[in-house]
């Protein structure tokens, strides 16, 4: 038998007695991420491919919010910063040994990129903000540049969202201390995951039945693969070193069973699975909204529970002597 | 590189504190955060037992993950050591450091929010002095030198008694030891 | 957005119109030590080992404290709490200014006045006891440095009644047992010679817990040489797990081991012969008296096996004479203390340890004068043969006869000065007895640092400043070397803060016996007692501590003949005067009292976090320990399904109940005992750290096993069942 104690009260914030240094902030703009990286994926493919008559919505209207979801995705990583002033010091170096610092100079490529892959689709997408852009010398200057060299953003534009998409698993499954994250399946589920957010958002936005059609497929086989790399990350950790095993037992029972099934597996996972392959033989009703608003729900809780399992996941296991809690009255 | 380590002996540690105590006024630390712990390791059944006690704090591991992890470089090593320190001024509070340390040896200063942690006391030891809770220490049960030193007491004492580092399985290659 | 972070953005644009001076952004907050550093000498008041060190400020603030390598109490090291000294000063929970009892709308409160009112009403109460009742009938509970100056000034008034709780409540009977058998006492440091003893043997003694410093040092040092020790605790001590044998005794059956011991050592001729033939007299009776008690015999009582009794025993005899038996501090165990101490200090005898390399050492301190006053009236009557009648071998105060003789209207005394004791949390159920006597007494002022449960009972309170802000009496400690070390305030006292110094020559002025305090401050006393053995203040305040060489052996030296203070003038393992006072003149066991099927024997002790009471709210050390937990072993945790951190309450076996304690279920301790650290439990909410926190022992201490020879009040004779208690947070 083995009593490991502290005898000393530690008690650090949001280090104690686990990690919590991430709320709702990092698995938010991580999932804005992955949807922007969906987002420019089927667009720039699209553009590329010359498919906007028969995906009109994903070729012209569903462009524009790769810039915006991004934008609020990096507004929550702002909000996220406890030392906030010195936010601009991401610029100030490039640390290759860190993905964060990769990450933020990828974002500071996929920006104006996302931003030219909306302008070169604004004017048959949205023609009254085309209009209203043009009027500005600059704003004429960007779609016009845009539009010239269309190929080429599209061409930058999927290149980009894979390297985002990955990027966006690859930022927790680098952090070797935790062992929930310490798997190579989270950077292609991360990725995948953001495609069928991003099919989600087409299904909600567009009003074209075969477009509609082509990526509830689409969407299914987006949700089926997720599925597979699920289940693949959790045989990986369940048969991995003892702190992994130890994670992986985290989804079978404990604390976090309830959030991952009944919260997120069922109602994020299998239900959109269904409904959408419902849709897919003909029952669509009116109500078949719910299927993506489910998807974008499980996409979103695919990273909520990666960051808490991660964070819950640890090599140590040390109990406090003392309430912890009554440091509190130091502070 | 220079490689700064502590050797501290399980067996004479009493799990006073005084280290811990040492360490926050030391470095002038708000009330309720902490750089340093002590463990308390118990194992057997009644009446055939053990005990350990242990110092615990950063490693300043030679594999530092935290400074691998860090966005701008705010995680650093001083000069040319193994010492781990935080730049506040670089420092945005991304806290992928403190993911990134497989012993929470991090904290979040407050009120500022930036990174704190174990500087080894590199203010005392640019001065040839050890560490505020080394030298605190009324069991002297805590050294402090460079390790690749072969006459330095920390090797002395890692040539001549049994020993392990925590988590030695993370890779992070932790130097400071403890002598069981 | 922080205004700080604010602040430093616009000194960073203000200043950086040049753009690397933004890009390398602002500095970080300055190193430890840049900027400017004063120092000053000091002499640790956390507890009463009194280290030296040094208090070091910063740009004028409070930074820290660390020991002087000089001072041979703490060899350069301050412990735990030493080293939280500052949160005394920091408290922002201390008494700030003098408060005097008043009554308003018929209720009782605390009103603060000026010192002048203060001392005012405390002198005319004194001349008004003085006058009905005699001057004699004041006295003194003190516990620390600064209650010197007040037994100054009550002898000079005529009085000298003085206990101090460190007798009946915890050394006393080590004192009292040694002094019988040795002609003297262990001491304080205690003579102990443990870097140099080969075999340490630790009766209950949790060295380690307890962080009395120098010594926990020492013991270091023979575990760092592989010295054996051999640990007896029914608990598994920070010390039993650094000991080669220890020794999971049935508590209070400490004596049946001791007997067994020397039986071995008599009976297998391990003794040594020529110092006993040298030193001692009474071993016939002796080796006569310990017959019946084989370690079989001492089996069936202790739980010990045979084999293992006599193992440690000759472990003990081989390693002789640098082979000590160590004489605990707190020893009011159960009642037959004085007994065991006395057991002990025979054991030690029989190994040749005392006066002996590894055993204990003769100490020395320096010979300082003390500052010319005139010499104190002489008292109207002998306190002691009125009060502590029954106890004539007690040579000092004991407080609970001095409670019990402050109660009714014929009681001995009439006021008391409590000085930096917290009575309540101190003597085991003494609240009715000092709620009794607060109703008896004319007067009853308490002086402390901090809003301690004793400052409800008094009429008047004297807030003293911290030992960081007042200059104290030298330290002159008997130890290796005679050794002085002064301290010198760090800081101005805070708030309406005084020393006791100061207070008791306030007092003496207003009583027209200024002459006893001769001088403006207490510094020039300090200076002058110096200068009379070649030093100054002003050296002092540079060095801190000064060792002067030994003039005397530290061991005896062999074939050395030596007079013991003893009647016989030899080490007296039979006592004669003990026998003459009608008490067992060798020990005797008497089995203890079992707890009855669900209660726990009660034992206790202390972590180096703290000082008994005193430092549960010291920000500093509190935030190492906010409170106490009870073990309890997995076997009997199982039984009433506890886990550890849930919440229950102690009950003892008349029915008290304690505050709720946090669970520890451990192997560390037998299943029929439990543990809690002592000093929690505070009730007073003006410690608003330490209100609430914990349980306290003391008061669950209701059966009180007194010691017939000297008085004082055995506490382990309590039992508790636990009582569960939802965790409320």
């Amino acid at each position: 038998m083995l009593e490991e104690l502290l005898v000393t009260v530690r008690s650090n914030p949001k280090i104690d007695p686990s990690l919590g240094i991430w709320s709702w902030e990092i698995p938010a703009y991580l999932f804005m991420g992955g949807l922007t990286a969906g987002i420019m994926l089927f667009a720039s493919l699209m553009v590329l491919l010359a498919r906007d008559e028969e995906f009109p919505f994903v070729a012209r209207k569903l462009p524009i919010w790769a810039p915006i979801v991004l934008s609020v995705g990096m507004l929550f990583l702002f909000l996220d910063l406890s030392h906030k002033l010195y936010v601009w010091r991401f610029y100030t170096s490039f640390q290759p040994s860190s993905p964060m610092s990769w990450g933020s100079w990828i974002l500071l490529l996929v920006y104006p990129v996302s931003i030219l892959l909306a302008a070169c689709t604004l004017r048959q997408g949205y023609p009254w903000l085309g209009r209203l852009v043009d009027r500005f010398a600059i704003g004429k200057g960007i779609v016009d540049f845009s539009c010239r060299h269309r190929a080429t953003v599209a061409q930058w534009g999927l290149v980009l969202a894979v390297f985002l998409g990955f990027y966006t698993g690859i930022l927790l499954s680098a952090f070797s201390a935790r062992p929930f994250w310490n798997t190579g399946f989270l950077a292609p589920l991360f990725l995948v995951s953001g495609m069928s957010a991003a099919a989600a958002l087409v299904l909600l936005g567009t009003r074209n039945e075969h477009e509609r059609h082509t990526f509830t497929r689409i969407d299914i086989v987006l949700i089926t693969i997720k599925l597979a790399l699920i289940a693949l990350l959790l045989v990986n950790l369940a048969t991995g070193s003892g702190v992994q095993i130890e994670a992986s037992q985290m989804v079978f029972g404990g604390e976090f069973a309830i959030p991952f099934w009944v919260f997120f597996i069922i109602p994020g996972v299998m239900l959109p699975l269904i409904l959408e392959y419902w849709e897919l033989k003909g029952r669509r009703r009116a109500w078949m909204f719910i299927s993506p608003v489910l998807a974008l729900y499980g996409g979103y809780m695919l990273r909520h529970l990666t960051v808490d399992l991660g964070q819950t996941s640890s090599y140590l296991n040390y109990v406090n002597a003392f309430d912890p809690a009554l440091l509190d009255l130091l502070r | 590189m220079i490689r700064y380590g502590m050797v501290i002996d399980t067996q004479l540690c009493i799990g006073c504190g005084d280290c811990v105590v040492a360490c926050k006024t030391e470095n002038k630390l708000p009330a309720g955060l902490n750089r340093d712990w002590v463990v308390e390791a118990t194992r057997g059944r009644y009446p055939d037992l053990t005990t350990e006690f242990r110092s615990e704090r950063c490693n300043h591991c030679s594999h530092a993950t935290c400074v691998h992890t860090c966005p701008t470089g705010a995680s650093h090593l001083w000069k040319d050591t193994n010492i781990v320190l935080v730049d506040p001024g670089k420092c945005t509070g991304c806290k992928a450091c403190i993911a990134a340390c497989p012993y929470d040896a991090r904290l979040i200063m407050t009120p500022d929010g930036y990174i704190d942690k174990c500087t080894f006391c590199h203010h005392r030891v640019e001065k040839g002095e050890d560490p505020a809770c080394v030298s605190s220490c009324p069991t002297h049960c805590m050294h402090f030198g460079i390790l690749d030193e072969p006459s330095s007491a920390v090797s002395r004492l890692l040539a001549s008694r049994q020993q392990k580092v925590l988590l030695d399985e993370t890779g992070n290659q932790p130097n400071v030891y403890y002598l069981i | 957005m922080k205004r700080r972070e604010f602040l430093k953005l616009s000194a960073i644009l203000g200043a950086g119109t040049a753009a690397p001076g933004f890009l390398t952004g602002c500095s970080p907050p300055p190193l430890p030590g840049t900027g400017a550093v004063e120092t000053s000498p000091t002499v640790c008041n956390i507890c009463f080992w009194r280290c030296a060190g040094t208090v070091y400020q910063e740009n004028g603030e409070p930074w820290k404290v660390v020991g002087n390598p000089e001072d041979l109490h703490s060899m350069g090291r301050l412990c735990t709490r030493g080293t939280g000294g500052l949160g005394s000063y920091l408290d922002p929970d201390r008494l700030r200014q003098p408060m005097l009892r008043v009554e308003r709308n018929g209720r009782q409160t605390f009103q603060p006045v000026s010192w002048d009112e203060a001392l005012d009403f405390i002198a005319e109460r004194m001349r008004g006891i003085a006058e009905q009742h005699g001057e004699d009938r004041l006295c003194l509970f003190s516990h620390g440095v600064g209650g010197s100056h007040f037994r100054k000034l009550l002898a000079s008034f005529g009085s000298r009644g003085y206990a101090q709780p460190s007798f009946a409540q915890c050394r006393g009977p080590r004192d009292v047992g040694f002094a019988l058998t040795f002609g003297e006492g262990v001491g304080s440091p205690d003579r102990t010679d443990m870097e140099h003893s080969r075999c340490i043997v630790l009766i209950g003694s949790h060295l380690g817990e307890n962080l009395h410093n120098g010594q926990v040092q020492t013991w270091i040092q023979a575990l760092e040489k592989q010295a054996t020790v051999i640990t007896v605790d029914p608990r598994f001590s920070v010390a039993a797990g650094k000991s080669k044998h220890w020794l999971p005794i049935r508590p209070g059956t400490d004596m049946a081991l001791l007997l067994a011991w020397m039986h071995v050592l008599i009976n297998e001729g391990l003794y040594d012969a020529d110092y006993i033939a040298r030193y001692a007299t009474g071993f016939e009776q002796l080796a006569a008296h310990v017959q019946p008690f084989s370690p079989e015999w001492a089996f069936l009582e202790t739980g010990i096996s045979a084999a293992k009794i006599r193992e440690t025993a000759r472990e003990m005899a081989h390693h002789a004479p640098a082979s000590l038996v160590h004489p605990g501090r707190h020893v009011t165990w159960y009642g037959d203390d004085t007994q065991r101490s006395r057991a002990i200090a025979i054991l030690n005898a029989l190994l040749g340890s005392w006066g002996r390399k590894g055993g204990f050492y003769n100490q020395e301190k320096v010979d300082l004068p003390d500052y010319p006053t005139p010499e104190a009236p002489k008292p109207r009557s002998d306190w002691q043969a009125v009060v502590q009648k029954d106890f004539p071998l007690a040579p000092s105060g004991i407080t609970n006869a001095i409670i019990d003789a402050s109660i009714g209207p014929d009681a001995f005394f009439k006021g008391w000065f409590v000085y930096g004791t917290n009575l309540p949390f101190t003597i085991p159920d003494s609240a009715r007895n000092l709620e009794a006597a607060a109703q008896s007494l004319d007067l009853f002022v308490v002086i402390d640092t901090m809003p301690a449960e004793i400052t409800g009972y008094a009429d008047v309170v004297l807030p003293e400043c911290t030992y960081l802000e007042r200059i104290d009496p030298i330290r002159n400690s008997p130890e290796r070397n005679p050794s002085l070390a002064v301290s010198m305030p760090a800081f101005e006292p805070r708030h309406e803060t005084k020393p006791a110094w100061w207070m008791a020559k306030q007092l003496a002025e207003r009583l027209d016996l200024g002459r006893y305090f001769p001088w403006d401050d207490y510094a020039e006393v300090v200076d002058w007692q110096l200068q009379q053995v070649g030093s100054s203040l002003e050296e002092m305040q540079r060095l801190g501590v000064k060792n002067f060489p030994r003039t005397t052996p530290m061991y005896f030296t062999p074939g050395q003949s030596v007079e013991f203070f003893t009647e016989s003038g030899k080490i007296e393992l039979y006592s004669a005067m003990l026998a003459g006072f009608g008490q067992d003149p060798m020990p005797v066991y008497t089995r203890p009292e079992r707890p009855e099927p669900g209660y726990f024997h009660l034992n206790y002790g202390r972590a180096p976090a703290h000082t008994f009471g005193r430092t549960i709210n010291n920000p500093q050390l509190f935030e190492l320990m906010p409170e106490n937990a009870v073990w309890v072993n997995p076997l009997v945790a199982n039984e009433l399904g506890l886990n550890s951190g849930d919440y229950v309450r102690l009950k003892n076996q008349d029915g008290v109940i304690s505050n709720r304690v946090r669970v520890r279920v451990t192997e560390r301790i037998r299943p029929d005992s439990v543990y809690i650290v002592h000093g929690f439990g505070h009730t007073d909410a003006r410690q608003r750290l330490a209100a609430g926190r914990g349980a306290d022992d003391n008061g669950l201490m209701t059966r009180i096993l007194v010691d017939p020879i000297m008085g004082g009040t055995g506490m382990r004779g309590n039992f508790v069942t636990l009582i569960s208690e939802e965790y409320t947070a």
